[in-house]
């Protein structure tokens, strides 16, 4: 869910100095966990060197396959699985106990100032229980369904999950996506309810909400306070106890999983790997089975958290590998590696990571084009999700239409530009992958397919031309207290939603399931949720394929003119209301002129929606005496340096920010 | 020389039917050059009481104002500016606040003859004060006309005793008339009055039937004034706290459009974009400021511009003096006078202040007085190919003709925008242009 905290703020927020994005000097070899000047700052190392500096290479041939746990900690936002994890990094010694440890494995600065976790992290923990030496590798999980892609391939790698809840809210709706993604990969699931320690948590209501949605006994569910330490030692009892070990076979050549990767300026890639078989070590030969390029490994060794290199990695474990990969499409998220010469069965690989949300992205001004283009390939490089394509659109210029997971993808790769880089960008409204089914045979030739993917409004093909359009489709959840179900059901249907279940999980609360149109949610969906349920529901959707939808592509025009950004696809249905919105809000951005401007959303040959700014009538200063000339000078020399920078459609002087208040993402508002 | 300075109301009249009346842009030409030739502001800085509206540079002297010395400090700035400028020949004087009326009969007189000794101030030359209806009762007007005042400009502002108090206005309405009343009977045909229009919660119909209202008590001269809120004022913070309602931009189209209308009805000129004239009552000294002629400023805050020509100047200066009262006195009795800052305006920018101030008045920039500024770039050279131009044209707003150049009636209104379009022609047309030959080469 991207609620977020600062939300409503962090556009607005001054950027801090951290920005010099993810260049990490080289490491000294048997250097301690951490550097400064790591990956997302020096603040995020300062807590960890202090701990793992007296720490030996460690030997990581000593664990067993039996004494060795792979696990995740999945949750809704807020309910405390960073600050669980930070407890078992400290009950463990990975790190020292210090009132600091906040977040730890957290290192972006958007992901500590909106308490979620973007990018996946792993820990190696080593814990002794019952005079035994085991090895837990926790592999943190984004904690957004934005992000469900990269918590499939960390849940990869595990044999078990923690499932956090907050005592005092329950189940949400991401309580529920999380835990159905651990369910269908089959891992073994820990309830784990947390800030039992706040006033008003109900720790019993969560045990029978649990018990009836996830239908496992309330016994089972596991009580603390991450906060204060409050039986977080039984949690990780639980790991080794609940969760099997990971079946693997050192004997057997080397197999190995890419579960995550992540560019290193100096060192190339870093690619995280499970290996479920074999043993790998610094100087083997390996191969991608997905490229087939082979590479001599350079560095291997775990992470806890941060990379701390080790002779071998063994079967069951879980570590990195530095290879001499100098792109992160080398090391494909799925891939299977394997020793030269020693071919196996490459692991079943994933789906890649399918963009759902698409927006134009463009520098504020031309000149910051190329930083910026530097900004967004650095950015790339570690977030292989994110689809680039280049763009150009006559308000602004020269861009790219990007690709994202989901609106808070989009987000938070906006606040890590403007964070880590230094840049500020005009993003458009953001808009869905629709499809079209080609029908003449000479478009099919031209795209050499039937069904084409339309990103780019612009691309819309003629309805002429197509057999039919298709939409993309989410499978919604929103959990509610009951109060709010009417008026979200109400909410619901404005938004083309067709429900497909409702249940009452526990006395007075709700789960609803929608099937959306994406587009329906893209935008705004969740801020109105949110607003008419006080803050309470919680949503959360997955992918649903696509549907078929009577699109039409809508212009809109100034006296007659197409304004070619603002091309919009819309759903037949809706185009009323959307054209109608964007008339408004150009009739409130558009400057009144010497004569009457006519702003209409039109389908077709259709008006559909129109507005009108009137000319100006008065447009003269009253008194213009000697002591008003000089004043009176300067106003007109502002005016006309302002009017060169007006955009002209027809003979209308449009301000560039005309069309940016209308293409940004009101969310930003 | 001494000016013999009529005194008594016998002799104010008779100045005041020997006035010149101007008629044209181009009046009686002058026997002086217009290098040596300008019109004269003088400051009064202080009021009685703020203004609600008002953010112009004036004060509310705590514990009475010092006036010997301003008197003393305004006649040495004033004449220390006319030597600098070389001027030879003043052909206006204004006094202009502030609210000047609060200043004595006296005060007046003695600047005036410092003026008179320092350059040519004809008889017959308009000599302007602003009054305010409450500090300017009958026999203080007399004793300003015996002062060397020729011509009142009064702040009536309204013919609504709530608008009045919404503004801040000291007097009523009652107050208003009876002033004008006074100084129609002393000064006949050389009496303007202001009213402003586009006031908060003001309505058309009954704005209409003040202006008519007025109609019936004015003489030849009027202002129509736009009301705009200024930061810093008491009124933009009560609109701003939502005491008030702001004023209606739409609304005071409509009132300019149909005061307008009903003035050139009543058989008055519209002169420039706020000025109203019957019986050719223009006021020379504004025509002065809008056809670009030299002017001196003098007191606290005022602006002038000229040629320095006493030290070698050839350029003409925007000059701006010191603003805050006691401090413009300390330097002008240090340095016989408070200029604060002049900035040398450039041959372009003399040219863009000729447009824009010159397309406020209803005769435009003649041919002719263009030629004045710029010998070589004709007015058709400048703007006669640009389509932009054109366009305007066509939709009626400005005219560029064989007189020269001009707004439309509709083009008035809409001024500023069309300045969007001409002033960077001018500054491309300019830039464009072949190098001048070197001065002497």
């Amino acid at each position: 869910m991207w609620t977020l905290t600062g939300r409503s703020c962090w556009h607005r927020r001054v950027l801090l100095s951290c920005a010099t994005g993810p260049a990490r000097p080289q490491l000294p070899r048997f250097r301690p966990a951490a550097s400064h000047g790591d990956a997302a700052g020096s603040w995020a190392s300062d807590r960890l060197c202090s701990s793992a500096g007296h720490k030996e290479k460690p030997d990581t041939s000593r664990f067993a396959v039996e004494d060795i746990r792979n696990f995740s900690i999945i949750a809704h936002v807020d309910h405390g699985k960073s600050t669980l994890a930070d407890r078992l990094l400290e009950l463990t010694g990975t790190i020292d106990k210090t009132k600091n440890n906040k977040q730890v494995l957290d290192k972006l600065q958007v992901e500590r100032e909106r308490g979620i976790t973007v990018k996946a992290q792993t820990a190696s923990l080593f814990y002794n229980f019952e005079g035994k030496e085991y090895l837990l590798n926790l592999i943190d999980t984004p904690g957004h369904v934005d992000f469900s892609y990269e918590v499939s391939r960390s849940l990869s790698a595990c044999q078990g999950v923690l499932l956090v809840v907050d005592a005092n809210e329950g189940i949400q709706a991401q309580t529920v996506a999380n835990f159905f993604l651990a369910f269908e990969a089959q891992l073994s699931v820990i309830p784990v309810i947390n800030k039992i320690d706040l006033k008003n948590a109900d720790p019993e209501r969560v045990e029978k909400q649990i018990e009836k949605v996830f239908d496992i006994p309330s016994n089972d569910c596991i009580k603390i306070s991450a906060k204060l330490g409050t039986n977080v030692e039984h949690v990780l009892q639980a790991v080794i106890e609940r969760i099997p070990p990971p079946k693997v076979h050192r004997k057997n050549p080397l197999r190995a999983l890419v579960f995550d990767s992540t560019f290193d300026q100096y060192r190339g890639v870093i690619a995280n790997v499970a290996l479920f078989d074999g043993v790998v070590s610094k100087g083997d030969k390996i191969v991608s089975a997905h490229t087939q390029k082979t590479y001599e490994v350079n560095e291997v060794g775990v992470l806890n958290p941060n990379e701390q290199p080790t002779l071998k990695l063994y079967a069951g474990q879980v570590g990195y590998l530095i290879a001499g990969m100098k792109d992160v499409t080398e090391a494909q998220i799925g891939d299977t590696l394997y020793l030269h010469n020693h071919p196996v069965e490459p692991l079943p690989g994933f789906k890649s990571a399918k963009p759902m949300v698409f927006a134009g992205m463009y520098p504020i001004d031309q000149s910051e084009y190329n930083n910026l283009k530097s900004a967004i390939e650095k950015l790339t490089l570690n977030d292989s999700s994110v689809t680039v394509h280049r763009d150009s659109s006559l308000a602004l210029g020269a861009g790219w239409r990007l690709g994202f997971l989901g609106l808070l993808h989009m987000e938070v790769f906006n606040q890590r530009l403007e964070q880590e880089y230094n840049t500020s960008v005009v993003l458009t409204t953001p808009t869905v992958p629709y499809k079209a089914v080609l029908s003449s045979a000479k478009l099919i030739k031209e795209y050499r397919e039937k069904e084409i993917t339309i990103i780019n409004p612009a691309q819309f093909p003629d309805k002429s031309k197509v057999a039919e359009y298709l939409e993309p489709l989410v499978l919604g959840t929103i959990i509610t207290p009951d109060e709010y179900t009417g008026k979200i059901m109400v909410l619901c249907q404005a938004r083309r939603a067709v429900q497909k279940h409702l249940i009452f999980i526990d006395q007075n609360r709700v789960m609803l399931k929608y099937l959306f149109p994406l587009n329906e949610i893209v935008v705004d969906f969740y801020d109105s949720l949110k607003s008419l349920s006080s803050g309470y529901a919680s949503f959360d959707y997955e992918d649903a394929g696509y549907q078929t939808a009577e699109l039409v592509k809508m212009d809109i025009l100034l006296n007659g003119n197409i304004v070619e950004e603002l091309v919009t696809i819309v759903h037949k249905d809706k185009a009323y209301s959307v054209g109608k919105t964007i008339c408004e809000r150009l009739k409130d951005s558009l400057p009144r002129q010497l004569f009457e401007i006519a702003i209409q959303a039109a389908i077709g040959n259709k008006i559909i929606a129109r507005e009108t700014v009137k000319a100006y009538r008065k447009n003269v200063l009253a008194k213009c005496y000697g002591g008003d000339i000089t004043r009176k000078m300067k106003l007109l020399k502002r005016q006309t340096e302002g009017k060169k920078k007006l955009r002209k459609i027809g003979n209308i002087e449009v301000p560039k920010d005309a069309f940016i208040k209308v293409l940004k993402t009101q969310s930003n508002k | 020389m001494v000016l013999p300075r009529a005194r008594g109301l016998v002799a104010v009249a008779r100045a005041a039917q020997g006035r010149r009346r101007v008629d044209s842009a181009e009046g009686c030409p002058s026997p002086e050059p217009a290098s040596r030739r300008a019109a004269l502001y003088v400051h009064w800085p202080y009021c009685e009481k703020r203004c609600s509206y008002c953010n112009f540079n004036k004060y509310v002297a705590r514990g009475g104002v010092h006036e010997a010395a301003l008197r003393h400090c305004l006649v040495t700035e004033a004449s220390t500016l006319l030597r600098l400028s070389g001027v030879r020949r003043v052909e206006s004087v204004f006094f202009g606040g502030g609210t000047p009326s609060l200043a004595s009969p006296h005060t007046v007189a003695t600047i005036l003859e410092a003026v008179a000794k320092a350059a040519h101030l004809p008889v017959d030359a308009e000599v302007t004060l602003e009054a305010n209806p409450t500090s300017a009762p009958g026999s203080r007007l007399v004793e300003f006309g015996a002062a060397g005042v020729n011509r009142l400009s009064i702040g009536l502002q309204s013919l609504d005793d709530a608008e009045l108090q919404l503004l801040g206005r000291t007097h009523s309405a009652r107050d208003g008339l009876r002033t004008l009343a006074a100084a129609r009977r002393l000064f006949p045909g050389r009496v303007s009055a202001d009213l402003m229009f586009g006031l908060p919660a003001q309505r058309l119909g009954p704005w209409l039937g003040q202006l008519r209202e007025l109609l019936r008590h004015c003489d030849d001269h009027l202002s129509l004034y736009q009301l705009s809120l200024e930061r810093g004022t008491a009124l933009f913070t009560r609109v701003q706290r939502g005491a008030v309602p702001g004023p209606d931009p739409e609304l005071a189209a409509a009132m300019y459009a149909e005061g307008r209308s009903l003035l050139r009805a009543a058989g008055f000129r519209q002169y420039e974009v706020s000025s109203f004239a019957r019986h050719g009552a223009l006021s020379t000294h504004n025509w002065t400021y809008w056809q670009c002629g030299q002017y001196l400023g003098v007191g606290p805050g005022a602006h002038g511009r000229f040629v320095p020509q006493a030290s070698g100047g050839h350029t003409r200066e925007a000059r701006i003096q010191t603003l805050e009262p006691d401090n413009w006195m300390k330097e002008v009795m240090l340095f016989s006078h408070g200029t604060r800052k002049r900035i040398p305006l450039g041959e372009l920018e003399l040219l863009e202040e000729v447009l824009v101030m010159g397309l406020r008045t209803d005769v435009g920039i003649t041919h002719q007085h263009w030629q004045q500024f710029e010998p070589q770039l004709t007015l058709w050279d400048v703007f006669g190919a640009s389509e932009e131009v054109k366009g305007l044209q066509e939709r009626g707003l400005l005219v560029l003709d064989h007189r020269g150049l001009r707004c439309s009636w509709e083009g008035l209104a809409v001024l500023d925008s069309l300045l969007l379009t001409l002033l960077p022609r001018l500054q491309e047309v300019w830039q464009q242009r072949s190098p001048r030959p070197e001065p002497g080469g």
